[in-house]
């Protein structure tokens, strides 16, 4: 119909076509472009926090998912829309998520899995199920988990969990170096072990990690992390901008976040330790949660379509974080989280129709006929 | 009782084209092109033959059953041909007249008579006998609207003066320009439907006509009450179903009308066409209608013949500063685009827009990408997402499980969609489809 329109209005009749006539002027290279502009801030950060290797790997990642994408499209005989933004938000935000010192060719392979396997042999934009960044990822992290868990850098919180610890007299050398060299999340997860194997009560570990100082560290992002999670502040105010331009809205980043910061203050207050709302902070934000919530769970395609549906995706991602940064294997969680309730979406949206307008009056009015 | 309907848009107005420019008569055609179907239900049987010399307001097409409309000669002269017009409705069979001969004074008595001698029987005969339909847009013999079954028990007449289409401004400027008229009206209908009570509910972006409407309310009598309600700016608030649940917090239940829920909805310009039919026993010959978009020199709002054929109303209004994209018949958001300037303007014409092709603009559509835009937006709770895949892959099957015969045509899916998907045609698709099937 669309391409009728196009042959029509070079004649001198104007075009007949269905209502509306007009329209509210979105597209879809406008709202992908809009994500990636609300990523620039924090990608910004990033090359000024952990330097040219940052730029590089965004920059790689983002090439190759263009070029792989253009590449699937014309093997498809599709109409080629690599540049619309949707393949540079997959390269960016798969470089956001990996760590600043893995290698290049890794974000490459990472970004062509991304949109070979998880986008194109789905159907395309629109038709893949899972988030392809997030699928990328998982894949490096299972192909090769020492560049995805050993290349970090250590940063501004290094400085405040040494002070911290140096405070907190009683540890020996080797708990000292234990405690001092992992990063947030790693530090939440084995930090109880080492405490218990060392005859330490646990609560000396939330002297050293639940402090304010570490908490504002971990907002506005001096600290170590995969390259562009670690800024909450600019991450936060990306997604302000989404908001406003009504890409996103606040249903799924709230319910997720709201999420883990209510488990993780909760679990903390019924196990007795002091400052819930602490801990609830750091694990806020700490690892990819702000990146997560804002800027993955609530990719359009993969994520429910009613209201109702997106807080019930939100909360699930929530509980699986928290549930896998308590007690799963990895310190992390926030990924496997969405792509757990990527693949419930279906089902999400088939529980969570909106009400037709009427449908009760109508049910109303045949039983009072009966 | 003040409610907010779900979903909605807030497309950009322009009515500011229109919305200050005072009606003006347009001058009478050379000839009238007068469909014999105008509105909803049988068309009306020819009552001339070619060669007749037909008078102004002349009965030409009489009514057909019970939902069907008288068609009135709206001007004087001989009838050249009878023939199919192209039309909003396809192409009709119509009378075209060629102006003839003087305007007899006959066809149009001055003084006006006292509606309240009339009884309830009389008034609908008289706007039956004038061929009064819905002049909103969906053309609705009145008279049929106005004698429901009388198993329904109807307690309040809305009015409805919302005008949320973009562009439109006759109704605004019908409230401002004649609020008494409207007023007149509402009771005359009031009285024809036996009810006491009436709703006129206005969006909140019209203040002068709100303000009108309340100065010429007067004082109120004992048994019935008018009461005048200031809506949400928000489209399709001028919905039948959005706005009674806006005014009264009722909702129609799904595949019923207004009467299922005690209602019977008028448009301002219906009650202001109709207060003329029952006080002068003259037929609708003549309707306003705005004229607008970037594509035409003069806009505004205009005094139009039934049966004026665009061509001449361009011509009049100065002609067209550009080639328009798009014609469009009605409102941008529900109206029909017209693919030649021989469509005449009948009784549901509200508007005739000439949009450029930056006004309308007409992308490829590509596959949707699930933002759910559409569902956010969708007054009546459908998934146009889905409806619009399932109907796309020809899986009408599936289309049929999606109710999609709630759907009000409204647009606001197509709207919104960022992948500019046609959806809202995806859906009329399925709907015909369906039918066709069952």
């Amino acid at each position: 119909m669309a391409k009728k329109d196009k042959t029509e209005s070079k004649q001198k009749l104007p075009v007949m076509t269905g209502a509306p006539h007009i329209r509210s002027g979105e597209s879809v290279p406008k709202v992908m472009w809009s994500v990636v502009a609300a990523l620039a801030p924090a990608a910004a950060f990033a090359v000024y926090h952990f330097g040219m290797p940052a730029l590089m790997l965004m920059a790689v990642s983002a090439a190759a998912a263009v070029a792989a994408e253009a590449l699937m499209q014309l093997l498809l005989r599709k109409r080629v829309t690599a540049l619309d933004g949707s393949a540079v938000i997959t390269g960016l935000l798969l470089a956001m998520n990996i760590p600043p010192g893995a290698p290049l060719w890794m974000a490459a392979i990472g970004s062509v899995f991304a949109m070979v396997i998880v986008k194109h042999l789905f159907g395309g934009l629109g038709f893949n199920i899972f988030n392809p960044a997030l699928a990328a990822r998982a894949f490096l992290l299972a192909s090769w988990p020492v560049h995805m868990t050993t290349t970090w850098h250590r940063f501004g919180e290094h400085n405040i969990l040494m002070q911290n610890a140096q405070n907190s007299a009683g540890f020996s050398p080797s708990v000292f170096d234990a405690l001092t060299g992992a990063t947030p999340l790693t530090l939440m997860k084995e930090g109880p072990k080492i405490l218990a194997d060392n005859h330490i009560a646990l609560s000396k570990l939330y002297d050293v990690t639940l402090t304010p100082e570490m908490v504002k560290s971990l907002f506005i992002g001096t600290v170590g992390g995969s390259i562009g999670e670690t800024s909450a502040l600019l991450l936060l105010i990306g997604a302000l901008f989404l908001m406003i331009r009504k890409i996103i809205t606040w249903h799924i980043p709230v319910s997720f976040i709201g999420t883990v910061a209510a488990a993780a203050a909760g679990y903390h207050y019924l196990s007795g330790y002091p400052a819930p709302h602490l801990m609830a902070l750091y694990q806020v934000l700490s690892g990819g949660l702000i990146l997560g919530a804002f800027f993955m769970a609530t990719d359009m395609v993969t994520s429910p379509v009613s209201k109702k549906g997106m807080l019930i995706f939100g909360a699930g991602c929530g509980l699986i974080t928290f549930v896998i940064r308590q007690w799963g294997g990895y310190p992390e969680g926030v990924s496997y989280a969405i792509l757990i309730m990527n693949a419930l979406v279906p089902l999400i949206d088939r529980y969570t129709k909106p009400r037709v307008f009427g449908v009760r009056e109508k049910k109303k009015l045949a039983g009072a006929v009966k | 009782m003040f409610s907010r309907f779900g979903g909605g848009i807030h497309p950009p107005g322009h009515k500011s084209i229109t919305e200050d420019l005072k009606f003006i008569n347009l001058p009478i055609p050379h000839a009238c092109y007068i469909p014999l179907q105008q509105h909803i239900g049988a068309p009306a049987k020819l009552a001339v033959a070619v060669g007749d010399i037909v008078s102004e307001g002349q009965l030409i097409g009489r009514a057909d059953g019970f939902i069907s409309a008288n068609v009135h000669s709206s001007i004087p002269g001989r009838v050249a041909d009878i023939a199919p017009v192209p039309t909003v409705y396809g192409p009709q069979q119509s009378v075209i007249i060629e102006a003839e001969g003087a305007f007899s004074a006959s066809a149009m008595p001055q003084e006006a008579g006292d509606w309240n001698v009339l009884s309830r029987e009389e008034i609908l005969e008289r706007i039956r006998e004038a061929g009064i339909v819905g002049l909103g847009g969906a053309a609705f013999p009145t008279a049929v609207k106005l004698s429901p079954p009388p198993e329904k028990k109807i307690d309040t007449l809305v009015v409805n003066g919302a005008e949320c289409e973009p562009y439109l401004t006759v109704d605004d400027m019908l409230m401002r320009t004649f609020p008494a008229y409207i007023i007149e009206g509402t009771r005359i209908a009031m009285k024809a439907l036996g009810v006491t009570r009436a709703v006129i509910g206005v969006e909140g972006n019209k203040k002068e006509a709100i303000a009108a409407l309340k100065n010429s309310l007067g004082p109120a009598s004992g048994r019935e009450t008018i009461s005048i309600k200031k809506l949400v700016t928000k489209y399709p608030q001028g919905a039948e179903k959005q706005m009674i649940y806006s005014l009264l917090g009722r909702r129609v239940p799904s595949g019923g009308l207004p009467m299922d829920a005690g209602v019977v909805v008028q448009n301002v310009g219906t009650l202001f066409a109709l207060r003329k039919a029952v006080l002068y026993n003259k037929p609708l010959l003549s309707r306003y209608v705005t004229i607008s978009g970037n594509a035409i020199r003069n806009p505004g709002n205009y005094k139009v013949r039934i049966g004026t054929r665009i061509a001449d109303i361009v011509e009049e209004c100065g002609g067209l500063t550009e080639e328009p994209s798009r014609i469009v018949m009605g409102g941008p958001l529900c109206g029909v685009s017209v693919h030649s300037l021989d469509f005449p303007v009948v009784k549901g014409t509200s508007g005739i827009l000439f949009l450029t092709g930056k006004e309308a603009a007409a992308r490829d559509y590509s596959p949707c990408i699930r933002c759910g835009k559409c569902v956010a937006v969708c007054p009546m709770g459908l998934l146009p997402n889905e409806l619009g895949t399932a109907a796309e892959k020809d899986r009408f099957d599936l289309a049929g499980e999606l109710n999609p015969y709630d759907c009000i045509m409204c647009g606001s899916c197509s709207y919104v969609c960022p992948s500019q998907r046609p959806l809202s045609h995806f859906i009329k698709l399925a709907q015909q489809k369906l039918k066709a099937v069952t």
